[in-house]
């Protein structure tokens, strides 16, 4: 996730170098630096029930459902569009897949995939008029939300909420991954979460060592020494930290590994493989990328059908953790994405923005929420605290982005 | 003899790593018409940005005198009100508002806090009369050619009594009498006391309406050569402009052979729903391996059309017609088509839909063939590296890394980097568009020298242009398009300036 460049192989002191990099790379840093910022002036003012392991764990997994949307809307927005459709289509698939599963009886396995295929659809159907007739996404999304709006009421008309009693389903939202059965000394520990984490520490530095290995064969530039191993270091310790906090309170939740696994698959796919390139192509110059024999429609479509799938899986994740479908379910998820997603350093004018990011917005605006929360600050004060970080954020972003140039 | 209206003395502006400016001197005096020229990156827009305070007071040293007093620009606003405009090759107008909303856009005429659009078309008409444009100023902008445009941007500066009017490449654009009629009114301003700077890569037009020529070269002041004391010549300038003597503006090319037909056009005829007319009727020509092709003509013939409709016609035209592409009748339904086909294409808009400008060479270079460098869709990033620097290599790219932004580029390095994107395609039919607007001399000649190349390998090109000396010094072969038709074909030693214009005209 952090990975820092310096223009040329410094050989200044360890001082200067550090300097250096966070300087040059101060975009990407800023938002790591303002999520410790904020957790440690909660961890102050809460005294430290904040860093708590129960409160971490429910802050990750009352994010999960904003962090999925939050990625789709990255790349929505990378192409210089926007889904308003998102939040009230999550609440509707949630609801489609409690009844499914309530009324038709259907098992969990089968209703997953399927409102998966929804939301697909769902989004295809909403790039259709953008792609095919150049409509304004804000307008065919706009009419989206208000259809999603109406069909999650008439979903949900009889009983007004559905309550799933699948076990199965519900642990999606609530549940945790399940521990090895060692007894004695492990009992006090997540000792499956522990080898997870030593496991991604493993593979991270190996990742970062074979590509620095790989770049320093073709005689490319490279981090100093010393920063490259401090870098290591501190995102080992961030790894290890947060997995020892959750291991010893009930290990990694079901949701934290689905948003995992969406922001590791949606970082590969936009930063290292073709289509990523295409579909930020396409935002930073349509008409370039056109005429250089990319599909301006196909990766609209694209970017809309995974957004739609993304929708769903908010719902699912959305309904698992209520263990119901509701009339309101949804509402705000769209901004509340949108917000993460600009906070996350994404850019409007196109072809900007990771995905990386965007989770890391995620869990700054839910921390805002989660931290204030404990603190018993009035619900009036925290819509204008988060306003005012959304604010500041992009605002570091654009005059950052304007010294860079 | 009066002081000079500017002085600029010593000025070096500095970025990371580059030093643009190096202590440059700079003088105007008052009622001439004074031009500046040198190679892309030289320093003449670094230098303008200076004087117009783009780059505010502070970024850079030394000092600007200007009407007789120091002045210290914060901002493009305070170099306004102290007399100086500037027209860049981009124009600043709003299509959608009328001509005399943008004269007087940021200036309005106001009664009573309100603001008196009668008195405002009033003035506008007589700002058009001094640019001798005859348009209605109640016309919309986006209705006007690009020539006339020009002229609506630089009565907008009059009507600011702009003492100080500098001219960026104000003919890149234009057609020869567009550009030969703002050459004439440059020179009618200077009588009525306008002071002018002219940025120009072409050098026919720096020597027709030059008093005195500044030469820059890598960020320094080489030479301000006087006109009426015949210090002015194109052997000269060009001279000072790259350090060295080119002999020949086009490189020769000996041993010419050309081989079978690559691409063949019959009957061909395009209709643009969007615009609402043919653009197109009834084309014919070939290409053989091995050629270079010119297709001449004035500004707004078809020719850019003309090539858009045969790859893979992303504008959507209604096309009729055969397409032949190596023997094989061909539809191409997206630029993709065209591109797996073996046809490429370089615009002529480099930074409008050439270029993705934010981000950086490598990227732009690899983009139209990302496969070639990626394993199952997965992109091999050191791959590609190495493929840029390669390219930067044998193209001469001026570039500190690969992983430098387009945007910061100079013009003919953002060309190259065109170039290279659809080298790296391995194209058998190279569709060049303008190939050589805005770029100078030094540039240029890179990019014959590279044509050359190309169909000596067995490659053949398609090249649009609207520089008359280019078509006749480049092509083996020249088609006349007039009006969305093919007027005339002529061997190149049949071809000369005065055939051509006149098939140019026909239609």
């Amino acid at each position: 996730m952090i990975s820092g460049k310096v223009q040329n192989q410094a050989t200044g002191s360890f001082a200067q170098n550090l300097g250096k990099v966070l300087r040059q790379n101060i975009r990407d840093y800023g938002m790591f630096i303002a999520l410790f910022v904020i957790m440690g002036i909660f961890a102050i003012t809460t005294n430290g029930v904040f860093l708590s392991a129960r409160n971490l764990s429910n802050l990750l997994n009352q994010t999960g459902y904003i962090a999925v949307l939050a990625v789709g809307m990255t790349l929505v927005i990378v192409i210089r569009h926007i889904d308003l459709s998102v939040g009230f289509l999550a609440g509707f698939l949630g609801a489609v897949a409690a009844i499914a599963m309530v009324q038709w009886g259907l098992p969990a396995l089968v209703v997953i995939p399927m409102v998966l295929a929804m939301g697909i659809v769902a989004g295809l159907i909403t790039a259709f008029p953008v792609a095919q007739l150049g409509i304004p996404s804000f307008v065919a999304s706009l009419a989206g939300w208000l259809i999603y709006r109406g069909l999650l009421q008439l979903a949900t008309a009889g009983t007004g909420t559905i309550i799933i009693p699948n076990p199965g389903f519900n642990a999606i939202g609530n549940g945790f991954i399940p521990d090895l059965p060692l007894g004695g000394f492990f009992e006090r520990f997540h000792v499956l979460t522990l080898l997870i984490g030593l496991a991604a520490i493993g593979l991270y530095i190996y990742n970062q060592l074979d590509s620095r290995r790989k770049k320093l064969a073709y005689g490319f530039e490279v981090m100093p020494v010393d920063i490259f191993i401090l870098q290591l270091v501190f995102v080992s310790g961030l790894i290890g930290a947060i997995t020892w906090i959750l291991a010893t309170y009930n290990g990694l939740s079901w949701t934290v590994v689905i948003m995992l696994l969406v922001v590791g698959i949606y970082h590969f796919v936009t930063t290292q493989t073709v289509l990523g390139r295409h579909i930020y192509a396409v935002g930073g110059n349509p008409e370039a990328a056109e005429l250089s024999g990319i599909s301006v429609k196909r990766i609209i479509y694209i970017v809309f059908g995974s957004m739609g799938m993304l929708s769903a899986l908010s719902g699912i994740l959305f309904a698992s953790r209520l263990q119901s479908a509701t009339t309101t379910a949804g509402t705000l998820f769209e901004l509340d994405a949108i917000a993460a997603a600009y906070v996350g350093g994404v850019s409007a004018a196109g072809g900007v923005g990771r995905v990386t990011g965007s989770i890391i917005g995620a869990l700054v605006m839910l921390s805002l929420t989660s931290g204030m929360n404990l603190m018993q600050v009035d619900i009036s004060y925290q819509y204008i605290v988060r306003g005012a970080v959304l604010a500041a954020a992009v605002i570091f972003d654009v005059a950052t982005r304007r010294a860079a140039r | 003899m009066s002081p000079p209206i500017l002085e600029m003395r010593g000025i070096t502006k500095e970025f990371p790593g580059v030093k643009a400016l190096n202590n440059v001197s700079f003088g105007v005096e008052r009622g001439e018409i004074h031009c500046l020229v040198g190679e892309n990156g030289a320093g003449k827009s670094t230098l303008m940005k200076v004087l117009s305070g783009v780059y505010p007071y502070g970024t850079y040293s030394g000092d600007i005198l200007f009407d007789g007093a120091v002045q210290q620009f914060r901002s493009i606003r305070d170099s306004e009100h102290t007399g100086i405009a500037i027209i860049y090759q981009e124009l600043a107008l709003v299509p959608e508002m009328t001509v005399y909303e943008n004269i007087f856009l940021g200036n309005e005429i106001r009664r009573g806090g309100l603001i008196d659009w009668n008195e405002t078309i009033k003035r506008a008409g007589e700002m058009l009369r001094k640019v001798r444009l005859d348009v209605n100023p109640e016309a919309k902008i986006r209705d006007l050619g690009v020539g006339k445009q020009q002229l609506v941007e630089i009565a907008k500066a009059l009507s600011r009594n702009v003492k100080l009017l500098i001219l960026d490449e104000p003919t890149a654009a234009l057609n020869e009498d567009d550009s030969a009629n703002l050459l004439d009114l440059m020179r009618g301003l200077r009588d009525q006391g306008v002071t002018c700077i002219l940025i120009s890569h072409k050098l026919k037009e720096v020597i027709a309406v030059a008093d005195r020529v500044t030469v820059l070269r890598d960020g320094q002041t080489i030479r301000t050569l006087d006109a009426h004391k015949g210090e002015v010549s194109e052997p000269v300038l060009i001279k000072l402009m790259v350090g060295r003597e080119i002999e020949q503006i086009y490189p020769p090319r000996p041993n010419k052979q050309f081989g079978e037909v690559v691409l063949e056009v019959k009957g061909w005829n395009a209709y643009s729903p969007a615009l609402g007319r043919q653009v197109l009727h009834d084309m014919n020509f070939y290409v053989r391996r091995g050629e270079i092709v010119g297709f001449a003509g004035l500004m707004g013939s078809g020719r850019t059309e003309l090539a858009l409709s045969l790859f893979g016609n992303p504008a959507h035209y209604q096309i009729t017609g055969e397409l032949v592409v190596k023997g094989q009748r061909r539809t191409f339904r997206q630029p993709e088509d065209a591109i797996r086909a073996g046809v490429a294409y370089v615009t002529e808009d480099r930074k409008g839909n050439g270029l993705i400008l934010i981000q950086d060479v490598k990227q732009n270079i690899t983009l139209a063939n990302l496969r070639a460098i990626a394993s199952n869709a997965v992109i091999d990033t050191n791959a590609e590296i190495k493929t840029a620097n390669q390219y930067r290599n044998s193209m001469n790219i001026k570039t500190p890394t690969v992983e430098q932004r387009v945007a910061n580029l100079s013009g003919g390095n953002q060309q190259k980097v065109c170039l290279s994107k659809w080298l790296f395609v391995k194209p058998d039919l190279l569709i060049l568009d303008e190939p050589t607007r805005g770029i100078d001399v030094g540039a240029k000649y890179e990019i014959y020298t590279l044509m050359n190349q190309l169909v000596q390998q067995g490659m053949s090109i398609m090249m649009i242009s609207s520089e008359l000396p280019e078509v006749l010094g480049m092509s083996d072969r020249v088609y006349i398009v007039s009006s969305g038709r093919i007027a005339g074909e002529l061997p190149i030693e049949e071809a000369n300036p005065e055939k051509i214009m006149q098939l140019a005209t026909t239609y």
